[in-house]
């Protein structure tokens, strides 16, 4: 027998169900003039931590998800350690894109799952209103020598629109249908994130004003972009069989997987373009490892990264909720409203809770965790049983994608 | 024989109608009045862009290992130092065993050039010699030269083997004479008094240089089939003939209504122009004015009728215009009116030029690489292949993409991203053969722009860093030239 031969194959264990969220922290999101980085830190740490009821001498070690935020703290994970003074604990600075925040938390939990520590801190911040940029910073800076000299002259924005300038066309989506459904998206995303005290935009916006809004990227519109913030979000984790001396209503960890690009999109011509090719390979991962069969029927609600609302629209379908060409006739229905079959964005998302990126990771497990806790007020989704986020990072074109599933 | 091998041109597809021009600065100067259109680089253009481009035109179908010398001719060469025929042979992806050099300083540098490049195969130290030029000069606001001076660029191969028009004999006068001047570090182009320059240069030289051109091959002038020199004054360039006893019909139309005065490259796309309608035995003298003059002879052969249908040449640069529709729009182009960029504009990422070397191939050429194992092209250049059902490690070949059409795959117009000329549009391309990657998209409106589009790339500046003084140069995606 040989290891390559099948049956003999001893296949990972996984992390099912090994670690528990006991504690979370957010910030309110937004153009936080008033704070700097360290303030946020403070914010969403002292939150998560009197949330777990443990004192800050309990955690062993912590993971700090920063994307741009160089431009304000500087580089590494001594930004972390010194704004809260961690007593010489192990301290590791993450950085993958938009998805920088799911990135900190994974890096926690796996932790605890190895054994290696039995509590950890994750802890994601972003201090984008410092760069004088109205969206994210220029590219052309942070993409890499070589690629400064022959990337296009793009923005996040412009990246996503090619998405649905190409879903557009396999459908046989005129402008103004294909837009109308993109505006429904943002529309019901608006509609919960007025009912949320700590996202950036709360305002209900008319799918009518969604259409008029200014080109920022054709064929996307200033509503179906997300908010771009300042904020700062923090988990504590600890292992599964310690979780409920800390609390009666733990969360737990089914799976925390990331996929990312081999380069087969951007330079080779198999893929279609109306997709996002590492969302369905990620899914598929962790659907297994939850031992999810059927996600439209047993997935309750889901927070996915709607940088754009191309991105939720697609999302849909790569995460098999939808069938492929056919998401719009779920948005239609109402199928992922607050009171659909499974709500999605039920913070508003990354279109109205805002994108401050190292937190938005976090951000959205923190809404998973208070919806299945019931303290999601006004949101309150109904005994829900299995959560999902979708944290993404890149371009449809290249990026990298995390898919995560909690549940009680 | 020695003598042209193949020819090509280039005309920006922007025009300014005069009109334009007269009734924003008009007012400053009211005699400056031009009837016509001229031809406006588009911002992403510059010389050497524009001498590319008719390089590549030049080129179609010819092999570019056989190119032993690139020369470039030009008055407003991006750079003083480094070698932008250097430039222009890395976009080429020519050998690195040739030859290269920048003609300049005088409107006559493009005749010059040419004379140099068939000598060069004269002698036997080269068998084919590119010769490109372009200009894109620049008045002041107001000023006649902004509306006489058009943009534009012409390329010749020299060789001795399939030539289409033999040489035939030159003569050259050279004179220190300054009617146009630019010290180091101008921007615009300065000048005499028109009457000294037409009737003590422009009138005089050309005359001078095409009898003893003639002369010095036992001909009358009556034997030629067309002449090509520049038109500096419309009413002067008819005297001119007429002192030479040209008929209006050897006179090559100048294209001042349409192009303008496109300085080192005007005499040269003339010559373009008229080999584009020449026949076999046709006699066609060019002469370059500036600082003297060059006349140059060629006697077209029966290889002509061969080139002839592959090459866009000025003819169908001409039909491909549009409107630039905006003075303004014109001068911001050209730094005349200093623009709000907003901080993306603002700030510009520092060129590696370490990086740009190792990379040159693919920066400059567009040379991407095939894999051996299952032939799938790729860009930018990969060690491991990047089609998933083969995967092997350094088994590239080589492969350029500059020269392949492609399909719009899909794309965006970017209000975000800044750009000279809103919005920036880019996208994605499926080149025929095999190979995807994303590039920018020029001289387009969005309106025009669909999936699945026929592009093919054009060389253009991608960045100017005004502070390092760097020009970054890339490929661009542009809709097929109809």
């Amino acid at each position: 027998m040989t290891f390559h031969e099948e049956e003999d194959i001893i296949m990972a264990e996984g992390i099912k169900d090994k670690v528990a969220i006991i504690g979370m922290g957010c910030t309110r999101f937004g153009e936080r003039w008033d704070a700097g980085a360290e303030d946020l830190i403070v914010e969403a740490f002292k939150e998560a931590i009197e949330d777990a009821g443990i004192e800050k001498k309990e955690i062993q070690a912590a993971w700090f998800g920063s994307c741009f935020d160089e431009v304000n703290v500087g580089k590494a994970a001594t930004p972390l350690s010194l704004t809260l003074k961690l007593p010489f604990i192990p301290v590791t600075r993450v950085e993958n894109f938009c998805a920088t925040g799911s990135e900190a938390l994974r890096g926690a939990v796996y932790a605890v799952a190895s054994g290696a520590y039995d509590i950890c801190l994750a802890l994601g911040s972003e201090k984008l209103k410092d760069t004088g940029y109205g969206g994210l910073p220029d590219f052309s800076q942070v993409l890499g020598t070589r690629n400064r000299l022959i990337f296009p002259n793009i923005t996040a924005p412009g990246g996503f629109a090619m998405l649905a300038t190409r879903y557009f066309a396999k459908y046989g989506l005129g402008p103004e249908e294909g837009k109308e459904i993109l505006a429904m998206v943002s529309a019901k995303s608006h509609k919960n994130g007025a009912r949320n005290p700590k996202a950036h935009l709360r305002k209900e916006i008319s799918v009518e004003k969604i259409l008029k809004a200014p080109m920022i990227a054709w064929p996307l519109g200033l509503f179906d972009c997300c908010g771009v913030s300042d904020g700062a979000a923090a988990a504590i984790v600890c292992r599964a069989d310690l979780a409920k001396n800390f609390r009666s209503d733990p969360v737990h960890v089914k799976s925390m997987q990331i996929a990312l690009s081999s380069g087969e999109e951007l330079m080779y011509t198999d893929w279609d373009g109306t997709y996002v090719k590492t969302a369905v390979k990620c899914a598929a991962r962790a659907y297994d490892e939850a031992g999810i069969k059927n996600p439209r029927e047993e997935i309750s609600m889901m927070e996915l990264h709607d940088c754009f609302s191309i991105t939720e629209l697609v999302t849909y379908e790569d995460l098999g909720i939808s069938p492929r060409g056919k998401a719009g006739n779920d948005v239609r229905d109402g199928f992922f409203n607050l009171d659909g079959k499974i709500p999605c964005q039920p913070d508003g998302g990354l279109k109205c809770f805002g994108h401050p990126i190292g937190a938005s990771g976090l951000r959205m497990m923190y809404e998973m965790y208070k919806q299945f806790q019931g303290k999601a007020g006004d949101r309150q989704i109904k005994d829900p049983r299995i959560g999902l986020t979708h944290n993404m990072g890149g371009f449809p074109a290249m990026n990298l994608i995390s898919v995560n599933i909690v549940g009680r | 024989m020695s003598g042209i091998v193949s020819y090509g041109a280039y005309i920006p597809k922007y025009r300014i109608d005069r009109k334009l021009i007269y009734k924003a600065m008009g007012w400053l100067n009211p005699a400056t009045f031009m009837p016509g259109e001229k031809a406006v680089a588009n911002y992403d253009e510059d010389s050497v862009t524009m001498a590319v481009a008719a390089g590549i035109d030049c080129l179609n179908g010819i092999d570019r290992e056989k190119v032993d010398a690139v020369f470039f001719a030009s008055t407003t060469p991006p750079y003083v130092e480094r070698q932008n025929a250097e430039i222009m042979a890395s976009a080429f992806d020519c050998r690195a065993d040739i030859r290269t050099a920048d003609f300049t300083d005088t409107l006559k540098a493009g005749t010059t050039a040419v004379l140099s490049a068939v000598d060069a195969v004269k002698a036997g130290s080269a068998k084919n010699v590119m010769v490109c030029t372009g200009d894109m000069r620049l008045g002041k606001a107001g000023s006649a030269q902004e509306e006489i001076f058009g943009d534009g660029a012409a390329a010749l191969l020299i060789g001795d083997n399939g030539v289409v028009a033999e040489f035939g004999g030159s003569f050259s006068v050279s004179y220190d004479f300054v009617d146009h001047w630019r010290g180091t570090g101008e921007r615009f182009d300065q000048q005499w008094e028109d009457r000294f320059i037409r009737d003590e240069g422009y009138t005089r030289f050309i005359v001078e240089a095409l009898q003893g051109l003639t002369k010095k091959c036992g001909m009358e002038s009556s034997a030629l089939s067309s002449v090509a020199y520049p038109c500096l004054y419309a009413g002067d360039f008819k005297k001119i003939a007429g002192t030479l006893g040209l008929s209006e019909s050897q006179c090559v139309d100048p294209l001042a209504g349409q192009v303008g005065y496109t300085g080192t490259a005007d005499p040269l796309m003339h010559l373009v122009g008229a080999l584009e309608a020449a026949k076999p035995g046709d006699r066609i003298a060019v002469v370059g004015f500036g600082a003297g003059a060059d006349a140059v002879l060629f006697e077209v052969t029966e290889e002509i009728e061969k080139t002839r249908a592959d090459r866009r040449g000025i003819r169908k640069h001409l039909a491909a215009r549009r409107e630039l529709g905006s003075y303004e729009k014109m001068a911001a182009f050209r730094n005349l009116l200093p623009t709000e960029k907003g901080i993306r504009g603002d700030t510009v990422a520092f060129t590696a030029l370490s990086t740009l070397w190792r990379n040159r191939k693919e920066v400059m050429g567009l040379c991407g690489s095939r894999c051996k194992a299952c032939g799938t092209p790729q860009y930018p250049v990969q060690r491991v292949c990047v089609n998933p059902d083969c995967g092997v490690i350094d088994e590239m070949v080589p492969y350029r993409f500059s020269d392949r059409k492609g399909a719009l795959f899909t794309y965006t117009g970017d209000n975000l991203a800044f750009s000279p000329n809103p919005p920036a549009i880019y996208g994605f391309v499926d080149f025929e053969g095999g190979g995807r990657y994303w590039f920018d998209l020029t001289d387009v409106d969005l309106e025009e722009v669909e999936v699945d589009m026929a592009v093919e790339m054009s060389f253009r500046k991608k960045y100017v860093d005004e502070k390092s003084g760097i020009h970054g140069y890339f490929w661009k995606a542009v809709p097929v030239m109809v």
